[in-house]
């Protein structure tokens, strides 16, 4: 039984490449087959992403489990070749294999390090290998395990802390003007899609009030319905925006809309309040000159990007703690792998049954009092009979079991029943489902598992660009 | 006894701003805590000092009172808003001025500047007047902090500063509650200083520099709260007119520090 891992990231190969290789979902069943009909593959997984496609399986032999998936990835596209894909391929095993898998659910491995979408996607992937029976004892504890790491990096680290997309870090500069946002009106001007982001984060924040103006009043309409806002007619939002805590700024205007002189009255009609202007759209849609404006403050594209990289910047640091959550937990599922083997089990099924012998008989000897040799010989006789007609039936099906490519599951049981060294450390959460290693049992723990990102939560998937 | 008490919660002050200090620089909100531990411990000692100051018979109002009582006025203040808002960033700022005046109590030579307890309420005086200064001097941090963070704003750093400095708008409220809550207690102050004066000077005002001083800051920290009522002096400009504010409240101090016998001399 290995582990194994071969695939394909940002960090190897181009997007021309990853999204010939990548699966729809309605082909996916067949794609699990296809990899499953392998030789020697027992179970698999296929990850997709934009950024990776990486298939996860457990082989009988670990070249062999590599070249079939190398052949699974090459068949899966008919305009790539080998000689085009190997190089970009990545194969890892055993522990290189469980902490890449770690990683890339923890996020470590992402192009943003620390977003949020690859846990989903993890368990995505997992679910479709469940359904399909693609995966088994192994992979389920593995993956389950994966997850569980992911979310303790996410608690034990602040890798997902800071905003690391542009409308949100407009929403976490606010915040540093603004204590509460839920007392606080925004104006939206212009329908950019980013401004519209960016005040739908707002708008999840609690703000009290949305003001809309754009040219076109059917898009106005709309957007007053998407944010319950009130619209304002185009040619009067310069007299209206002192009634704005913040203005977002995103129209196809060529030139600038909002001068310092309008800013310089809407803080004086706001009595000196501070107001928060940001402008997204490119070409900029304010005048630079509003940052000389004393109580206005003007962020454009470029400062909510420096922004982020600072935050990006900080997410790193924690990345070196989040590895070495990542170095622990692969030591605990090292050990759960490692009691999966024939030979040690064999040796304390029978360490148990002799310490269980020798104990009845002190006590069956004392009670008898003296004997003889011979009696003595008798007694001890019977109870080895009895201990090794019974553990001979385990004890055969245990040494061909370990032979065979499900033998682990019949090591597992056996350890169950004979209450063998269920007390290694961090081993217990891991035990808890192998035997019952059923599809529903993982659903469930999947359906359980929410980590979703309050950044993310209202943007589908797909428009993250992750 | 009340030395090494008071030696004990000066070192307990110092190592809170310390630890304040460099919570500034990091991310993690250990620091802070220990810091704030550190300030509650040398607060409750702070607690026992003070007691002993005023009831233990020494008669008058000392400056060794008065700057004990101002700087564990100081303190309350602080672990108040801490506790309340979690702004633990506050300690960097608000501490070193709560140290400084008790740490100048141990300066200062021993029961010389006495005022003289010729009128029996003058401690009513003595503490309404410390009251107010403890109001404007948490003004003053808050108007520091405001600009600071304005200034990160504007400049568009986003350091660790940055992100530990409170919110423009918690900042712009903390100084205007804090004014408010410091005028009448100034006002106060001030008007049973004059009652004492002419109960036993015979005026109620001499024109001596620190009744001058007194009056200027009255009538400037008047001015300032009328503009942000009735033409918008906030934000930026109020953090201005609180930080030069708190220089006359400063000067008044150093106006009866160094007039050394207080109003026995006149």
């Amino acid at each position: 039984m290995n582990i194994i891992l071969v695939g394909m990231s940002h960090k190897t190969a181009p997007i021309e490449l990853r999204e010939l290789l990548a699966v729809p979902d309605s082909r996916m069943g067949e794609a699990l087959n296809r990899l499953m009909a392998h030789e020697g593959i027992r179970e698999g997984m296929l990850l997709q992403t934009c950024n990776r496609v990486e298939v996860y399986a457990v082989a009988d032999q670990v070249e062999q489990g590599f070249s079939a998936i190398q052949e699974f990835f090459v068949d899966t596209h008919l305009s790539v070749s080998a000689e085009q894909l190997m190089p970009r391929l990545y194969c890892h095993a055993e522990d290189r294999a469980i902490t890449h898998l770690f990683r890339v659910a923890s996020s470590l491995d992402s192009l943003v390090v620390g977003e949020p979408q690859i846990l989903r996607q993890v368990k995505d992937s997992f679910q479709e290998a469940l359904t399909h029976n693609a995966t088994g004892v192994i992979l389920n504890k593995l993956i389950k395990k994966a997850i569980s790491v992911a979310k303790r990096v996410r608690t034990e680290t602040r890798i997902a802390e800071n905003a690391v997309s542009v409308s949100y870090a407009a929403v976490e500069l606010a915040k540093k003007v603004f204590s509460d946002l839920s007392a606080r009106t925004v104006m939206l001007v212009g329908a950019g899609e980013m401004a519209k982001l960016a005040a739908q984060h707002l708008v999840n924040h609690g703000v009290h009030e949305v003001l809309l103006t754009t040219r076109d009043p059917v898009r106005a309409a709309d957007m007053a319905a998407r944010f319950n806002g009130v619209s304002i007619p185009f040619e009067d939002f310069r007299a209206n925006m002192h009634r704005a805590d913040i203005v977002l700024c995103s129209t196809g205007a060529s030139h600038y809309l909002i001068a310092p002189e309008d800013v310089e009255r809407a803080v004086r009609a706001r009595w000196n309040q501070p107001i928060f202007l940001i402008d997204v759209s490119v070409p900029r849609n304010i005048d630079p000159d509003v940052r000389q404006v004393d109580n206005a403050f003007l962020f454009d594209i470029d400062d909510l990007e420096s922004h982020i990289e600072q935050n990006r910047e900080e997410r790193r640091l924690e990345a070196t703690h989040a590895e070495s959550i990542v170095k622990d937990e692969v030591e605990v599922i090292l050990k759960w792998l490692q009691s999966l083997k024939a030979t040690p089990t064999i040796i304390a099924l029978r360490k148990r049954a002799d310490a269980l012998k020798q104990a009845e008989l002190q006590k069956a000897l004392s009670r008898l009092g003296p004997l003889t040799p011979e009696q003595q010989e008798a007694v001890e006789g019977l109870a080895s009979g009895i201990v090794n007609k019974l553990l001979h039936g385990p004890l055969v099906a245990l040494k061909s079991a370990a032979q065979s490519s499900n033998g682990f599951v019949y090591i597992e049981a056996a350890r169950r029943f004979y209450d063998l060294g269920r007390s290694l450390p961090g081993q217990e959460s891991v035990n808890d489902h192998d035997v019952r290693a059923g599809t529903d049992v993982a659903m469930d723990e999947i359906a359980s598992t929410s980590t979703e990102d309050p950044e993310q939560e209202r943007i589908p998937r797909r428009a993250s660009g992750l | 006894m009340t030395v090494a008490f008071l030696q004990l919660t000066l070192g307990l002050y110092f190592i809170g701003i310390l630890l304040s200090l460099v919570y500034l620089l990091r991310r993690s909100d250990v620091l802070a805590r220990v810091a704030l531990a550190a300030t509650c411990i040398g607060f409750a000692i702070h607690t026992v000092v003070l007691a002993i100051q005023v009831f233990s018979g020494e008669a008058g109002v000392t400056f060794h009172k008065a700057l004990s009582f101002f700087s564990w006025s100081l303190i309350l203040v602080f672990l108040l808003v801490v506790l309340l808002q979690r702004i633990y960033v506050l300690g960097a700022f608000l501490l070193p001025i709560a140290f400084l005046s008790l740490i100048s109590t141990a300066v200062l030579p021993s029961e010389t500047p006495v005022l003289h307890p010729m009128f029996q309420a003058v401690w009513v005086h003595v503490t309404l007047s410390m009251l107010g200064a403890v109001g404007f001097a948490v003004a003053f941090v808050a108007g520091v902090m405001y600009l600071m963070q304005e200034r990160l704003l504007k400049s568009k750093q986003f350091n660790v500063l940055f992100f530990k400095l409170p919110p423009l708008d918690f900042l712009d409220t903390l100084n205007q509650r804090s004014m408010l809550l410091g005028f009448p207690f100034l006002t106060l102050g001030i008007l049973t200083g004059a009652i004492s004066a002419q109960v036993t000077l015979g005026a109620y005002v001499s024109w001596n520099p620190e009744q001058v001083w007194a009056l200027v800051t009255w009538v400037f920290y008047f001015v300032v709260l009328m503009g942000r009522v009735t033409v918008g002096w906030r934000a930026k400009k109020a953090a201005y007119l609180t930080i030069v504010g708190f220089a006359g409240v400063l000067l008044t101090f150093l106006g009866v520090v160094l007039k050394g016998n207080g109003i026995s001399v006149s």
